[in-house]
Parts: structure tokens; C-alpha cells; sequence
């Protein structure tokens, strides 16, 4: 028994920021103080606040310290954890209070996020089957191979309102009943870990935090559906993901979780992992059974369906991580109380990567129905420096983006794709007033273009000529005409490419026109970029009145293209300047500026 | 894996080992001074068998904690009881030996027991 429990974040952000070594110090420094029988170390999965990492929490106190650093441990260990005395000055800020130490919960990160997809990641250790049974692991299997007909399984699911994470948002459900209807000597289950999206990083935090509930789910849906052999497809760039859920594999199969005749109701199911090399369109379902039959990942027509011809050939049941990681709460708590929660057509909860110009990056999961303004400004913590939000990108490089005018809009399903957006896996990326957004354009139509596997035209040649349009605008060679040609051109391949990843690759573009025409006209017309993005059409000036001749920044081009003597202001020569802005960096009298 | 039964006792027996990550007010706090006199006096002893005890006897609304100097240092190892809408109980000159009394009597019956209370001590 232990009278203490440090739980170490293990995840990829956590890991990377060191947390490997936070915890060999933790155990080398309680071994030496021989606390060793008394403290446990675990090593869970992500906590969600992925900015403060690497992060601790002790029990049973539940003090958060976040941005450990190997030297620290000494101090915890001989203060809190031998005299029990929080190291204040290393926790996080917002949980210290006067008197008490806040809980997490309390934290306005935390206070509005409802857990349920997320429930176990930084609760358990990921590595133990035990630990994930001690929380209800398993109990949802047992419920339906014990208690329910594969049918009732069904309308449960069915009932839940739940609909596909992965973006689409298709009702789960009824895609399995689609399968099970379907009659095969071999039917297949499917999980999409191919998160590919530029910032989003759910799945993995999910398969890396709570491995089980993914092979329990899979196994609710092989029962539900008819199939007995299940794949993960997950991309090998994830190698703790990978390397936990195969452990949780064989423990599933050592427990007899997995295999022959589960829980004596006669239900074989075994579980196979695929690893994808990365290719963004393997995250489409039809390109992604064809490279986990191996061959090269490309999309093919549907129909057929999955559900009528998907893997092999046979019926085949696909869905995302996060829609199977709330399938074994639907079973345990009821198709109601997940109906609970969220909005009239979007259910439950949705997990989003939050990135780019926002205090708390990281991980959220929120209720169906939250609003932007509270994911920003309260959870997130708000714009850092003073900056003005301007516009949240969501979907990634399928997705479009909500501008700061519709900050109040409540995100589900439906509002999202009302407003030219889309709910897409979950990446949340915040930008601020210094955000380009045709240099945003530019960026995921760049994207789509390196990832377009080349098999139809609208896509392959489509894209890339959307992409030569949008470098001449943004180094000021465009006309008004090339905007239109753009438009037209982006109407075009949206509907007319084979497979998800053409259809939805002009989104970024035609979000950004309906919302930020007047940036590409400004680009196009003032020859301006009104953010102070695109190089082309910047100027480097000096201030003659600011400017106090110091000769700093002629020091520090690298292209010696400012010129002056001392004590009189300098010019920039801008025919040679490349626009590097280290001359705006070292200047200490802000004389320098971009227009 | 046959039977609900088996996945039951798995879960009883890993949920015991984790009540110390509940996040929940309504348990017994007890509260061992750990500071350098503490520690002297001999607290660490007193501190792993009411862990045992407590492990021994499943008692899930109980946690074990240590805390620093609880200033009277004359009569450590002292160890704390508090208890939601109850008045803090303080046990001094604690030893290993007197841990299962008060586990028994205090923890699981609610009789706090008098004679090793700091009261009894100072009068």
C-alpha cells in the first residue's frame, strides 16, 4: 500500500519536454531517501495542459506542478514528499490560493471541460490493464456480450445521438447497423488512427492515455456488428501510441479479453495493428483499408460502401478513435445520459488540439454547445501579448475558419458547417492580428497539394494551380481575374475529386474569401498585406526622427543593405534588404518598421 | 476472462490501490508531523503502519498524509485526525504500537480514543 501517488504526464508533448527524466529522478531520489515501499511513480497519459508540461500531480493532496525540471526533484521530494510540505513556488499558479491548495478542477482550464472521451488520460497508468479496470475497464464488454443482443447494442449507440469524431460526422450507429445487416462469412472493425491534420493531436493522446478503451470498444463493436477481426491503422510517426496499444493488446489477450470465446458467450475477437507511413490521404476510409491490404494508399469510388465491400472485400465497420473511446461509457451509463449532454443534433462531447496564438495549448474536452468565446478566452486562457483574436481555423487542411465576428457561435456539427466551416477531427487553431490569411490559405493548400496521391485530376493538377494563384497573389503579380479563376477553379475541384481529401481541400480558400475577401483584394490591389505576413510586399523602413544613428542594425544585417554613418539615421536599401527583420529585432528604439 | 465475476476482483482489488487519487472531501484525514523533529522522534514508523492498517482493513475514506512541524514539539510523533464537521483530533507521543487502537476505535468505530489524545497529555 501507498500513501502516495506522483503521476507523471508520459505523453508525446510531455515526453518530449523531458518527462522521461522527471520521473528515473523522482524514483533515484526516493530510493536514496527510502520512500521507495511508501511513493508510488506512475506514468500516465496527457494531462490536457500540454503548454505547462512536463506536469506532476502528487496524491493524495492533488497538487499540480507543471513545468518540472529535473533539478526541482530534489526539492520536492525532501519537502513534499518526506515532510509534506507543497513546493509553493513550483505549482501551478492558478491552483495556489492563500491557505489552500485549489484542486484542478477549479482551474479555468479544467472547470468547463467535461471528460469523457479524455476520462482515464493523466487519471491511470496506461501501461496497466488493472489500473483501467479499477475504473469500470471492461465492465461495458461484459454488459454486452453478457446482457445484450448484438441488436440492443445497436440502438444504444443509436440512441446516444453519438456521430463519427472524425469529422464527418456521420451517426455511428446507424453505420453499424449497416454492416450488421450485412451478411459475410468474415466482417471486419476498423479504427482511423491516422490522425493526419497539421495541430491535431486527440487520437494520439488517446490511444497513448487510455489504450484499453479503444480495444474494448472495438471489441463492443465487433459483437454489435457480426466482425471478428479487428485492425487499428495508426500512424508510425506515434511510437508511444503504438507501442502502448500493443501492450494493451497482448494484455487484453493474456486476460482473456481478447481471443476465443470472451466472457464464455461463444464471441471470438482478435485485434491487429497496421502502421501507416504517414500519407494524409490514408486517413480517407477507402485509401485507408486499401493500404492495410497492401497496397499503395490510394481512395476508390464509393459506393460501394464499407459496410457493403470495405476491407478485403468484405463489410467493414470504420471509425475514429475518439468516436470508439465514448462508445464504452455510452454502454455503462446509457444512451440518456450521453443524449444529456450537447445540443439538439450534435451529442455528447468533443475533444479539440488547442494551438497556435493561445496561452494554454493543449487539450480540451468540452460539451457539444460551448461557445468559441469559451474555449478562447476561459479555457485557453486568452490571446498572448495583447493581441487581437481574429479568427480560429478548424478542420485543418479540410476545414475553414471562424472569424472573430462569430466568436459567440455555439460549436456543433451543424452551426460549424452553417457558417462554411466544419467540425473536422479537432485541431483548434487560434491566430491573432498578425495572422496573414491568405499566407493561411496558402499554407494548407500547400499541404494538399504535397499530400494529393495523384490518382484523379481535379485533385492532382486542381490544387496546384490554386496553389500558383495564391503565390501570385501574395507577391503582388495577381489581377482581380486571377481571383475569380481561383474562385471558379476552387468551386471545380471541390466537386469533382474522387475522394475526401480533394472535395475538402478548397475549403481553406473559400472560408477565407467569405470572411477575409478584403485581404485578398488588399494583396491584389494596395500591392498591401494589411498582417504584415508576406514578404513580397513588405517595405523595411527607418524613422529618420526615430532613428538615433547607433549603427546596431547595419551591424546586424546580414546582407549589409542598411547604410548610414554614426549619430545620423540610416537607410535600408531596399533592393538588396531580404527582409529578414533581424535589423527590427535589435533595434532598441523601435525605429524600424514594415509597411 | 469467463466471468463477470473474475473482471469484479480485478476491479476491487486495483481500485483499492488508487482511493489515494480520489478526488473527494468527505474522507478521515490523518495527518502525521513529518519534520525534522518529527522524523527524529520517530514519526516514520507511526506513518507506515497506519498505512498498512488502514491498506489491511480497506478502508477507502481514509487517507494518510504527512505534513511539517505541528509546533509542540515536545510531544512528536504527533499525527492528526480531521474529520468533515468534526472537531480536529490530536494524538502525541504516538508510536507504531498505538497506530491499530486508534484505527480501530477513532477510524472505524468513531470513538476517539482519550488516553493517547494531546488533552490527557498536558493536563
Amino acid at each position: 500500500m501507498y500513501r502516495a501517488h506522483v503521476l507523471v504526464c508520459g505523453g508525446t508533448g510531455c515526453t518530449s519536454s523531458n518527462s522521461k527524466k522527471i520521473i528515473d529522478a523522482i524514483e533515484d531520489e526516493i530510493a536514496e531517501k527510502g520512500l521507495a515501499d511508501e511513493i508510488k511513480v506512475i506514468q500516465t497519459g496527457c494531462f490536457g495542459l500540454c503548454a505547462l508540461g512536463p506536469i506532476m500531480i502528487v496524491y493524495p493532496e492533488g497538487c499540480f506542478y507543471s513545468q518540472v525540471k529535473v533539478e526541482d526533484i530534489p526539492e520536492i521530494v525532501e519537502e513534499h514528499l518526506l515532510k509534506g510540505r507543497p513546493v509553493k513556488r513550483l505549482l501551478y499558479e492558478e491552483t495556489v490560493a492563500p491557505d489552500i491548495i485549489k484542486s484542478l478542477n477549479d482551474t479555468a482550464f479544467y472547470k468547463k471541460q467535461k471528460r469523457i472521451a479524455l476520462r482515464n488520460c493523466g487519471v491511470i497508468d496506461p501501461e496497466s490493464i488493472e489500473e483501467y479496470i479499477a475504473m469500470d475497464g471492461y465492465q461495458a464488454l461484459a454488459k454486452c456480450l453478457t446482457e445484450l443482443k448484438p441488436e440492443d447494442v445497436i440502438q444504444i449507440v443509436k440512441d446516444s445521438g453519438l456521430r463519427g469524431r472524425g469529422g464527418g460526422g456521420f451517426p455511428t450507429g446507424l453505420k453499424w447497423s449497416f454492416t450488421a445487416k450485412n451478411e459475410a462469412d468474415q466482417k471486419y472493425v476498423v479504427c482511423n488512427a491516422d490522425e493526419g491534420d497539421p495541430g491535431a493531436f486527440m487520437d494520439r493522446s488517446v490511444l497513448e492515455g487510455d489504450p484499453h478503451c479503444i480495444v474494448e470498444a472495438m471489441t463492443i463493436c465487433g459483437y454489435a456488428t457480426g466482425a471478428t477481426q479487428g485492425y487499428v491503422y495508426v500512424r508510425a510517426e506515434y511510437p508511444i501510441a503504438v507501442k502502448r496499444l500493443s501492450m494493451a493488446i497482448e494484455q487484453a489477450k493474456q486476460a482473456g479479453l481478447l481471443g476465443k470465446n470472451i466472457f464464455n458467450s461463444g464471441f471470438d475477437f482478435d485485434l491487429h495493428i497496421r502502421l501507416g507511413a504517414g500519407a494524409f490521404v490514408c486517413g480517407e476510409e477507402t485509401a485507408l483499408m486499401t493500404s492495410i491490404e497492401g497496397n499503395r494508399g490510394e481512395p476508390r469510388p464509393r459506393p460501394p460502401y464499407p459496410a457493403v465491400k470495405g476491407l478485403f472485400g468484405k463489410p467493414t465497420t470504420e471509425n475514429n478513435v475518439e468516436t470508439f473511446s465514448n462508445i464504452p461509457q455510452i454502454i455503462l451509463h446509457g444512451a440518456e445520459s450521453f443524449a444529456s449532454m450537447g445540443t439538439e443534433r450534435s451529442k455528447g462531447t468533443k475533444v479539440f488540439a488547442l494551438g497556435g496564438k493561445i496561452k494554454n495549448t493543449g487539450l480540451v474536452e468540452i460539451p457539444m454547445g460551448t461557445t468559441l468565446r469559451e474555449i478562447i478566452e476561459e479555457i485557453g486562457g486568452g490571446i498572448p501579448n495583447g493581441k487581437k483574436f481574429k479568427a480560429a481555423q478548424t478542420g485543418g487542411p479540410s476545414g475553414g475558419c471562424i472569424p472573430a465576428s462569430l466568436i459567440d457561435t455555439e460549436i456543433d456539427y451543424d452551426n460549424l458547417t452553417a457558417i462554411g466551416c466544419m467540425m473536422g477531427s479537432g485541431g483548434l487553431i487560434v491566430m491573432d492580428e498578425d495572422t496573414c490569411m491568405v499566407d493561411i490559405a496558402k499554407f494548407f493548400l500547400d499541404f494538399t497539394v504535397d499530400e494529393s496521391c495523384g490518382k484523379c485530376s481535379p485533385c492532382r493538377i486542381g490544387t496546384k494551380r490554386m496553389l500558383e494563384l495564391l503565390n501570385k497573389i501574395t507577391d503582388g503579380s495577381a489581377t482581380m481575374d486571377d481571383l475569380d479563376k481561383l474562385e471558379e477553379l476552387a468551386y471545380h475541384v471541390k466537386e469533382n475529386s474522387l475522394c475526401g481529401l480533394g472535395q475538402t481541400a478548397p475549403n481553406p480558400v473559400l472560408a477565407t474569401l467569405k470572411f477575409f475577401r478584403d485581404e485578398y483584394i488588399a494583396h491584389i490591389v494596395d500591392k498591401k498585406c494589411p498582417a504584415g505576413v508576406c514578404k513580397s510586399l513588405l517595405k523595411y523602413v527607418i524613422l529618420e526622427d526615430k532613428c538615433k544613428g547607433c549603427t546596431v542594425c547595419a551591424r546586424n544585417c546580414p546582407v549589409g543593405a542598411i547604410s548610414g554613418t554614426v549619430k545620423k539615421p540610416h537607410v535600408i536599401d531596399t533592393k538588396k534588404c531580404i527582409k529578414c527583420g533581424a535589423c527590427i529585432e535589435k533595434c532598441k528604439f523601435n525605429a524600424i518598421i514594415k509597411k | 476472462m469467463k466471468t463477470l465475476e473474475e473482471l469484479n476482483a480485478i476491479r476491487e482489488k486495483a481500485k483499492a490501490t488508487m482511493t489515494v487519487r480520489e478526488d473527494n472531501s468527505d474522507v478521515i484525514r490523518v495527518v502525521v508531523g513529518m519534520a525534522t523533529c518529527g522524523i527524529a522522534a520517530g514519526a516514520r514508523p507511526v506513518l507506515n503502519s497506519f498505512v498498512e492498517e488502514v491498506a489491511r482493513r480497506r478502508l477507502k475514506n481514509v487517507t494518510v498524509t504527512q505534513t511539517g512541524c505541528i509546533g509542540m514539539c515536545q510531544y512528536e510523533p504527533i499525527v492528526e485526525v480531521f474529520e468533515k464537521g468534526k472537531e480536529k483530533v490530536t494524538y502525541v507521543k504516538m508510536t507504531a504500537d498505538k497506530v491499530a487502537r486508534i484505527v480501530n476505535e477513532h477510524l472505524v468505530n468513531g470513538n476517539v480514543v482519550t488516553e493517547f489524545a494531546v488533552g490527557s497529555f498536558t493536563k
